[in-house]
């Protein structure tokens, strides 16, 4: 009984929250065209560093359509805050606490917009890459573990939206966050491999940075093959961040309700 | 009233009107550090992130920047943040619109074009604090500069004009929509028109369509002749002041009609 009524919570919340992203093209359109811009500019700008020694593909295309996957996913950071901040704003949090409404289906609900996103942005970019010539060595199989490493890292970070808006109840404190995380994307191999790297703290910034194992997970499955501890690395990186991100929400949700 | 009377009347006005909105736009730059940290800490994590991360880029065959790599993605990082100086200036009109101040000013101002000039001036004062910190950083990390001091002030001169023309482009946007939800389409053009230019490497190791699309941008000879001037061999001179000056006259004319349409807007 108390599953069910758990379940029903989050169904309606997710309900809503599909609902909000779809309706609301300023959240989808930005995290398709502009992720999809870098790419355009990057692979054609840095099309000749593939002559570099050491270069692991010979299409400088496919070393950079990992980028989007994790760029799109820092969207959701975005999203699923501001959606929640403007719920603080607006009141509905409050009415919702009235309400026997449990934490967690509130921020499992929420989630289900990055969910949405994350499958949209995926398919895009993968679509997008493939026609404008990227390889994938993995084939249909690796293009399913593709989808689903993406979603896995949008929710991921989605949560991190929902933990910023909950503490700071403010649209645009969540908004100011996304140049933070665009230092994550930019310091790390997103560029360049680790290893062709040539300023040495700025490799050793890039080996320390999540965001380079990400890259590398997806990276495998377009140009190496099969490579289970990149793979490893980049799921147990989203779960881990996702452990991180909704403990912290739920902890800020706590103090946000008992302030209510 | 002798008609010289008049027009150093006309010109006090201005410049008061301008003085005076310039003061409140770099004041509240400077007291907010959510205005304050992003404009600085941009363009040096650009910087950083171009610089330093890609530095291997200076191997590929076919590179040949006499000052190497530091310079050459300095030059770029430096009309970037001149660009986005402006571009955020523009977003601080238009939360003045929205919030009605714009509006107190538009009654209270005696010559309205001041109101402009006030915010290029705010942009150029916030582009200077930005270029002084992105300048010493540079240095500091071991760039190499080639150039003589004309050869500096012309690269300088280069990312005012840029600056000029970012804050009335954006002011053109600001003062039509009147809203901060006008932002994307104030920054986007501009982050497009950016990366569409030779970023990573000179034009002539670009190929395919980004090639035919970066000879046919105009930044193409903005950031070519930054380059020459700070490496101290220039190229494109005219041709890059040519544009430097033109665009901020056809946007002066696009930031006056979007005056025209606050003023009729009320």
């Amino acid at each position: 009984m108390s599953e069910h009524r758990l379940g029903t919570q989050v169904g309606q919340l997710a309900r809503r929250s599909v609902l909000r992203t779809m309706r609301q093209p300023a959240q989808i359109v930005p995290a398709l065209v502009f992720p999809m811009f870098l790419l355009a500019v990057n692979s054609g700008g840095l099309r000749d560093t593939t002559n570099l020694p050491g270069f692991p593909t010979g299409s400088y295309l496919t070393f950079a359509l990992a980028v989007p996957f994790v760029q799109g996913a820092l969207f959701s950071v975005m999203n699923s805050g501001t959606d929640l901040a403007r719920d603080i704003e607006t009141g509905f949090l409050d009415r919702l606490a009235l309400t026997p409404l449990r934490g967690a289906a509130l921020l499992s609900g929420l989630l289900a917009g990055a969910v949405l996103l994350g499958l949209v942005q995926a398919a895009t970019y993968l679509t997008v890459g493939l026609v404008a010539g990227a390889e994938l060595v993995t084939g249909v199989p690796g293009a399913l573990v593709i989808v689903a490493l993406s979603v896995s890292v949008t929710v991921a970070f989605g949560t991190i939206g929902l933990f910023a808006a909950l503490r700071t109840g403010s649209g645009e404190a969540v908004q100011s966050l996304f140049p933070v995380f665009f230092v994550f994307l930019f310091i790390s191999a997103m560029a360049l491999p680790l290893d062709l790297i040539q300023t040495d703290w700025f490799r050793q910034v890039a080996t320390l940075n999540p965001v380079t194992y990400l890259l590398e997970a997806f990276r495998s499955l377009l140009f190496e093959g099969w490579e289970p501890e990149a793979l490893a690395l980049g799921f147990g990186i989203a779960a881990a961040v996702l452990a991180v991100g909704m403990t912290a929400a739920s902890r800020a949700l706590k103090t946000r309700l008992v302030r209510t | 009233m002798s008609a010289a009377g008049g027009e150093s009347t006309r010109v006090a006005r201005f410049r008061d009107v301008a003085l005076a909105v310039a003061w409140r736009s770099v004041h509240n730059f400077l007291s907010n550090p959510a205005f304050l940290v992003p404009a600085v800490v941009f363009p040096l994590f650009f910087f950083v992130a171009f610089a330093g991360g890609l530095s291997a880029v200076a191997n590929v065959p076919g590179f040949d920047f006499p000052s190497g790599y530091t310079a050459f993605q300095f030059v770029f990082v430096l009309l970037q943040s001149a660009a986005f100086g402006g571009v955020f200036t523009g977003f601080a009109m238009a939360r003045d619109f929205e919030i009605g101040f714009a509006n107190r000013y538009l009654l209270a101002a005696a010559n309205r074009k001041g109101i402009v000039a006030g915010y290029a001036l705010a942009a150029l004062t916030r582009a200077l604090i930005t270029w002084a910190i992105l300048t010493a950083i540079a240095l500091l990390a071991g760039m190499q500069v080639g150039g003589a001091g004309i050869e500096l002030f012309g690269l300088f001169g280069l990312a005012v004009l840029v600056n000029l023309t970012a804050t009335l482009w954006a002011a053109g946007v600001a003062m039509r929509v009147r809203s901060i939800q006008g932002g994307p389409l104030m920054q986007f053009p501009v982050f497009l028109i950016l990366f569409l230019a030779p970023v990573y490497v000179p034009l002539g190791l670009l190929s395919g369509w980004i090639h035919a699309v970066a000879s046919v941008n105009p930044v193409t000879a903005l950031l070519e002749a930054g380059r020459g001037f700070v490496s101290g061999e220039p190229v494109v001179v005219a041709l890059a002041f040519a544009i430097a000056v033109t665009l901020p006259i056809l946007f002066a004319l696009w930031a006056n009609g979007g005056l025209k349409r606050a003023e009729a807007a009320g």
